[in-house]
């Protein structure tokens, strides 16, 4: 690039940082006080919207100025809705479980009045001697944000917030830079891509680069079908320009003019951040037309999936981007040398695309130097099951799962026992105790025979049947399959078969081989990653967990007391309270109803056996019991 | 599930399809590559995607019919028959169904009367599941009306239907 371009996009960005610096320091030096409230999906979910509601009347009510600002996800899921406080004297505190009573009540002590709330903290972002910071929590000795470190503490609506925190830097910093430098950089940095397969990104980028043909086109894989991960949808809520920089660069790189976010509809608030954000990096020319006048055009659209999980698998989300059904097609050629429209395509995952940036800006040796000597950096995982802390987090490679579950997770709640973790989906596995000091990088996962996966960690305890979970994975990827691969159409089928006949009392031994073969045929028999990795639950519970497969099949009993047709709920006669009806009011098929003692029995036939009537019996009768297999009830007299 | 709803039958009805579809069509080009979203804009106009919307996308792209029903039946996003009028997307993403997710359901299914992907005849409801949400924290979820709805076990269940029989009541009485 000439060096009088060179010194034009410096000056065009050098223009529109101070502008964002000045609008972020009126916010926040101004002495004036400024409201934060995490609206990002889980917050809404929780009640969000009516917090900050409540605290906009009662900011209205007492006429005060001061700033009421939505921003996204901060990770503390588990505490939503999430409201942080930040008062010129104090540092900036974060309020957990407000509800628009609390919310009324920390406008009116801590904004008008000087009373922190201690009762409803959570934790301080900064150190200092007042109130705990989150820098105390066990947590913090774990984790390390880089990616997620924007998301909570920025209004996601404003691309000023984000600039002012040092964005789209890096991009001024590449587009000075040649393309092989950057590349150079992306492997220096080891970075493997974050959707799951950990293919390293320099490499990927540079194949790209020397491909032949135009136009060429980065995707960015928003695609994020595994049940139970919400990393990407957190990002692109909550940072979404740390995406579009990512890409920006990529597209520089690698020379290409046009660019896709593909996300799922099902996030329709992440569909509605990226669209702001597009339009307003493309207001400031950091996207569209000679990029900060410099002679670089890169434009970038939306596009929403239509909810197919196969289309996850990049060569089905090009048949989805070109107008048909998600089917994937056989590689090589790779789409970075021949992929949409039969041209080159550049494609990487959300996660992979905020880290672009980082790299950028700090050099790709300061990424090296986190994590394992094979796995660079941080690994983001969603937690969520039975574990205390759910929410996201961000710890650097190499951390085993222990500290992930309990000393970032806080462990299972209820006193209950760990059972298994699930990692990665439909494509992973479940990993039992024995697997716990693994430390987290893409190859002691595949060991493990689970897998990275896009960072999805469902935590299982004694309550969750291992049988039951295989079978649910297999019956989501059957379902899901696109029907191309016989043995991933048919093969999945008959899997759930044979476990849907265990789950249900009328498993045969023989079973247990006759799943062990069919799994490494599915594997060996399909073209694209659904299918090569569908069997990958059956055969981690099969091999962790064969004893319980056994129980279902041996005894008609289920270990775990899940499998609905191996269960059975009884109400012990001399437990039952008399004077109570606390089972019979909530019982939802008024399968329930008290004999001539006022004794309550269950109508068996009647019951549907979800567990209501377990849940409302008072603690100090207990009187309900679960039992398996269901021959274990006493003859009633 | 067919006939548990009404299809448009008028001539009336299926030229207003027709035009509202033609409408949205002026906004895109004549591009394959924009079929997806043109489905998706035309069932956000219509709430689903009935044969003459299907015939006159068609047109437009300039593709067969067949190739839009292959679309359209490909992606579990759109639908053939008309929505309720509140729409119930029971999530069983992982932690939803560990959760109870499956008995959520059911409880629909029976308080409902209708199975997964149906509409109740009297086109009230629309009960449907939806792999992951991403709320997984609030498990079991189900989104109603496009909001989700945490801890939704059988008892809230029940409570959910009463509170929009009451609105109802409360819509009636005015």
């Amino acid at each position: 690039m000439k060096v009088a371009e060179l010194s034009t996009i410096t000056s065009a960005f050098e223009e529109i940082k101070n502008r964002a610096e000045c609008h972020w320091r009126a916010l926040y030096d101004s002495g004036k006080p400024v409201i934060m409230v995490g609206t990002a999906t889980c917050g809404r979910a929780a009640g969000a919207l009516e917090v900050l509601q409540a605290i906009k009347a009662e900011v209205n009510r007492q006429n005060l100025d001061c700033p009421v600002i939505e921003v996204g996800c901060l990770g503390h899921c588990y505490a939503e809705p999430v409201v942080i406080i930040s008062k010129p004297e104090y540092p900036p505190i974060c309020y957990g479980h407000v509800n628009p009573v609390i919310a009324e009540r920390l406008v009116k002590e801590f904004i008008l009045g000087d009373n922190p709330c201690f009762e409803f903290v959570l934790g301080a972002l900064e150190e200092n001697d007042l109130v705990p910071s989150f820098s105390d929590f066990p947590r913090a000795k774990y984790e390390k944000k880089i990616i997620l470190k924007n998301c909570g503490q920025i209004d996601p609506t404003e691309i000023d917030h984000y600039i002012a925190k040092g964005g789209y830097s890096a991009l001024v910093k590449a587009l000075q830079m040649q393309p092989q430098q950057i590349i150079e950089e992306v492997k220096r940095s080891g970075l493997r891509g974050r959707g799951g397969a950990g293919f390293p990104t320099g490499q990927k980028w540079e194949v790209c680069y020397s491909a032949v043909g135009k136009p060429k086109y980065v995707i960015c894989n928003g695609d994020e079908g595994d049940p139970g991960a919400f990393m990407d949808r957190a990002i692109l809520e909550s940072d979404p320009h740390s995406v579009i920089e990512g890409m920006i660069i990529a597209g520089y790189t690698i020379g290409a003019r046009y660019g896709y976010i593909y996300t799922r509809a099902e996030y329709p608030l992440a569909v509605e951040h990226v669209q702001i954000a597009l339009r307003q990096a493309r207001r400031l020319n950091l996207l569209g037309k000679r990029i900060l006048g410099g002679d670089f055009s890169f434009d970038i659209k939306l596009f929403q999936g239509s909810g197919a999980f196969v289309c996850g698998e990049e060569t089905a989300l090009i048949a989805s981007l070109e107008g048909k059904p998600g089917i994937p097609y056989h590689r090589p050629p790779y789409p970075a040398v021949k992929g949409l429209y039969g041209k080159p395509t550049l494609f990487n995952n959300v996660k992979t695309f905020a880290y672009i940036r980082h790299i950028i800006d700090n050099g790709g040796e300061w990424f090296a130097n986190i994590g394992t000597e094979k796995s660079k950096g941080t690994a983001v995982f969603a937690l969520a099951g039975k574990i205390v802390n759910t929410g996201l987090v961000e710890v650097p490679m190499g951390t085993t799962l222990r500290q992930v579950i309990f000393d970032v997770g806080s462990g299972i709640p209820k006193g209950k026992r760990f059972k298994a973790v699930q990692i990665g989906g439909p494509s992973g596995g479940c990993l039992p105790e024995s697997a716990l000091d693994l430390p987290i990088d893409f190859d002691s996962l595949s060991d493990a025979g689970a897998m990275m996966g896009s960072g999805g960690m469902v935590v299982l305890d004694e309550d969750d049947c291992m049988v039951e979970i295989a079978r649910y994975f297999l019956e989501f990827t059957q379902r899901e399959s696109c029907g191309k691969c016989t043995f991933c159409r048919i093969g999945t089928k008959q899997m759930l078969e044979v476990l849907d006949d265990i789950t249900q009392g009328r498993g045969q031994i023989d079973d247990i081989v006759m799943l062990s073969q069919l799994a490494e045929d599915v594997k060996a028999g399909s073209l694209c990653g659904l299918g090569k990795t569908a069997p990958n639950p059956v055969l981690t519970t099969l091999r962790y967990f064969g004893d319980e497969y056994e129980a279902h099949i041996k005894e008609g009993r289920c270990p775990a007391l899940m499998c609905r047709d191996l269960i059975t709920y009884y109400i012990i006669p001399e437990k039952c309270e008399r004077s109570c009806d606390a089972c019979v009011g909530t019982c939802t098929v008024e399968a329930i109803s008290a004999n001539k003692n006022r004794i309550k029995v269950i109508d068996q036939e009647k019951c549907v056996k979800c567990g209501t009537c377990l849940d409302a019996c008072p603690p100090q009768y207990d009187a309900v019991l679960k039992l398996s297999p269901p021959s274990e009830v006493p003859a009633s007299k | 599930m067919a006939k548990k709803n009404k299809k448009i039958s008028t001539t009336e009805e299926q030229a207003q399809v027709r035009q509202k579809t033609k409408q949205t069509l002026k906004r895109y080009g004549r591009k394959r590559g924009n079929l997806v979203p043109i489905l998706q804009k035309v069932q956000g106009k219509l709430g689903y995607l009935p044969k003459e919307a299907m015939l006159e996308i068609a047109e437009f792209l300039n593709i067969p019919g067949m190739d839009v029903y292959s679309v359209i039946t490909f992606y579990n996003q759109f639908r053939l028959n008309p929505p309720g009028k509140h729409s119930i997307r029971v999530c069983l993403g992982t932690a939803c169904h560990m959760k109870g997710g499956y008995i959520t359901l059911d409880a629909w299914k029976r308080r409902l009367g209708i199975d997964r992907g149906e509409t109740a005849a009297d086109r009230e409801f629309d009960l449907d599941s939806v792999a992951c949400v991403g709320c997984c924290v609030m498990a079991p979820v189900t989104v109603v009306d496009g909001k989700p709805q945490g801890k939704v076990e059988p008892t809230k269940v029940d409570g959910l239907l009463l509170s929009f029989e009451q609105e109802r009541e409360k819509k009636s009485k005015k």
